[in-house]
């Protein structure tokens, strides 16, 4: 990795960043942590690999970099997914990110856990190799292929009635603490004020109660659809593992079955939910 | 004494340039419908949040019904065509998550269609009537005891 470490001391040094948001060594060999390099020397901590599981897009709209000065982000190709869903959104500007793009083997499940395999989300990704960057490192390996768990149970609650699947979700949803970790790790998630935080008038309730997070989820897994890209930080950084990529990627699906619209994959894309088609589909309609 | 009967109730968000002067027009035209339905006024379907929805249900709705101006009758043009490739995505949603079509209903009523607007609203309190009561998210509401 000696090869990121040079250049993003040269990127710093020539100035054509002000700073470079990565991954550095973690508490314990096996974790990795977000690290913001400001200086040259700060570069020699950079690291990548397996343990680099967080999705750093969510730095970019943050106020301390956003239209602050060129960011150099290291990304993997989900979070590059982020970062180009991000520009197309016009949340930040194409010219003020320098994406060191990493060919990228698959990270972790989850962190500090005797268990490593890989994530779900990793054995079954289509951008190892990212689809935009201005740098690209490191080295492809081959990956095993597996069997797509996730798709499974989709279809699995697709071919429910809708007693069962409310009962499937109602014992997902009873177990939601409404900590909105899965907002603060989303990086589309990026609003300044969240409805969820509105008391006049109050329509997600604050409440960990059932009724409060039947709203809270449908609404969060609706604002990200045909926005979600798929990085599955909700789900690692859920407290009560409700299965939240079911939601997201669920509604990715509908997207691309209903409008064609993959998320995050095309910068000259129209934004799905920004747009309209006049031949969109209407037989619900009455 | 006779057993109490199921009367659904049904939240309706319609526009104001439509279907709501569509209902005006049902009302001045003298043809009835049933009392079971709440009308809420919104400036344009393209107004219509998800989260209006999924409070009407949250709030004791069995039903909810959204209605608007035809495609291209839009007041202010496209709020209708906006809104409806939302509805296209959140009916997916609730759908996946367990409330399915016989519980949210949309319709397009202009103006001049007062005899459909009580043809919608008819056949969707008769849907709703036949389905029964929400009881599972009234379950859930039983269990919530708010200070309001």
């Amino acid at each position: 990795m000696n090869e990121l470490k040079q250049l993003g001391k040269d990127l710093l040094q020539n100035g054509t960043v002000k700073v470079i948001i990565g991954y550095a060594e973690g508490t314990t060999p096996n974790r990795a942590k977000p690290f913001i390099a400001r200086t040259p020397e700060d570069a020699e901590k950079l690291v990548f690999n397996k343990y680099c599981v967080n999705n750093l897009a969510v730095y970019l709209t943050r106020k301390e970099y956003k239209g602050k000065g060129t960011v150099g982000i290291v990304a993997k190709g989900c979070d590059v997914k982020a970062i180009v869903q991000l520009i197309q959104e016009n949340q930040i500007i194409k010219d003020d990110v320098y994406i060191i793009g990493m060919n990228c083997n698959g990270a972790v499940a989850d962190l500090g856990k005797a268990d490593e395999s890989l994530a779900v989300k990793c054995l079954n990704c289509k951008v190892h190799t990212p689809h935009l960057y201005h740098t690209l490192l490191g080295k492809l390996e081959e990956m095993p292929k597996t069997e797509d768990e996730n798709l499974k149970m989709i279809q699995k609650l697709d071919a429910m009635t809708a007693e069962e699947k409310w009962a499937f979700w109602e014992a997902e949803f009873e177990k939601c603490v409404k900590c909105y970790a899965c907002r603060q790790t989303c990086p589309m998630c990026y609003c300044e004020r969240c409805i969820a935080d509105k008391t006049q008038p109050r329509w997600i309730e604050s409440s960990a109660h059932t009724r409060g997070n039947f709203s809270w989820n449908i609404i969060r897994a609706f604002h990200l659809s045909g926005r979600c890209i798929g990085c599955g930080e909700c789900e690692r950084a859920c407290p009560a593992q409700i299965p939240l990529t079911l939601l997201n990627r669920k509604m990715g699906m509908v997207a691309f079955k209903e409008f064609g619209y993959s998320a995050g994959m095309a910068l000259d894309n129209p934004t799905l939910v920004g747009n309209y088609n006049t031949t969109d589909r209407e037989d619900f309609i009455k | 004494m006779e057993e109490k009967t199921f009367e659904p109730k049904i939240t309706a968000f319609v526009c104001n340039w439509c279907t709501y002067t569509g209902a005006d027009l049902a009302g001045t035209s003298r043809l009835k419908y049933k009392p079971n339905i709440k009308m809420i006024r919104v400036p344009c379907t393209g107004r219509i949040d998800p989260v209006f929805i999924t409070k009407a249900f949250e709030k004791g709705a069995d039903g909810v019904l959204i209605s608007g101006c035809h495609p291209g009758d839009c007041h202010y043009n496209t709020g209708n065509f906006h809104a409806r490739r939302r509805w296209v995505l959140f009916t997916e949603l609730l759908n996946y998550i367990g409330i399915d079509s016989s519980r949210l209903f949309f319709s397009w009523v202009s103006a001049s269609e007062g005899k459909k607007f009580v043809d919608v609203v008819s056949n969707v309190i008769d849907t709703v009537k036949a389905k029964g009561p929400f009881q599972q998210y009234q379950k859930i509401n039983k269990e919530f005891v708010l200070d309001e």
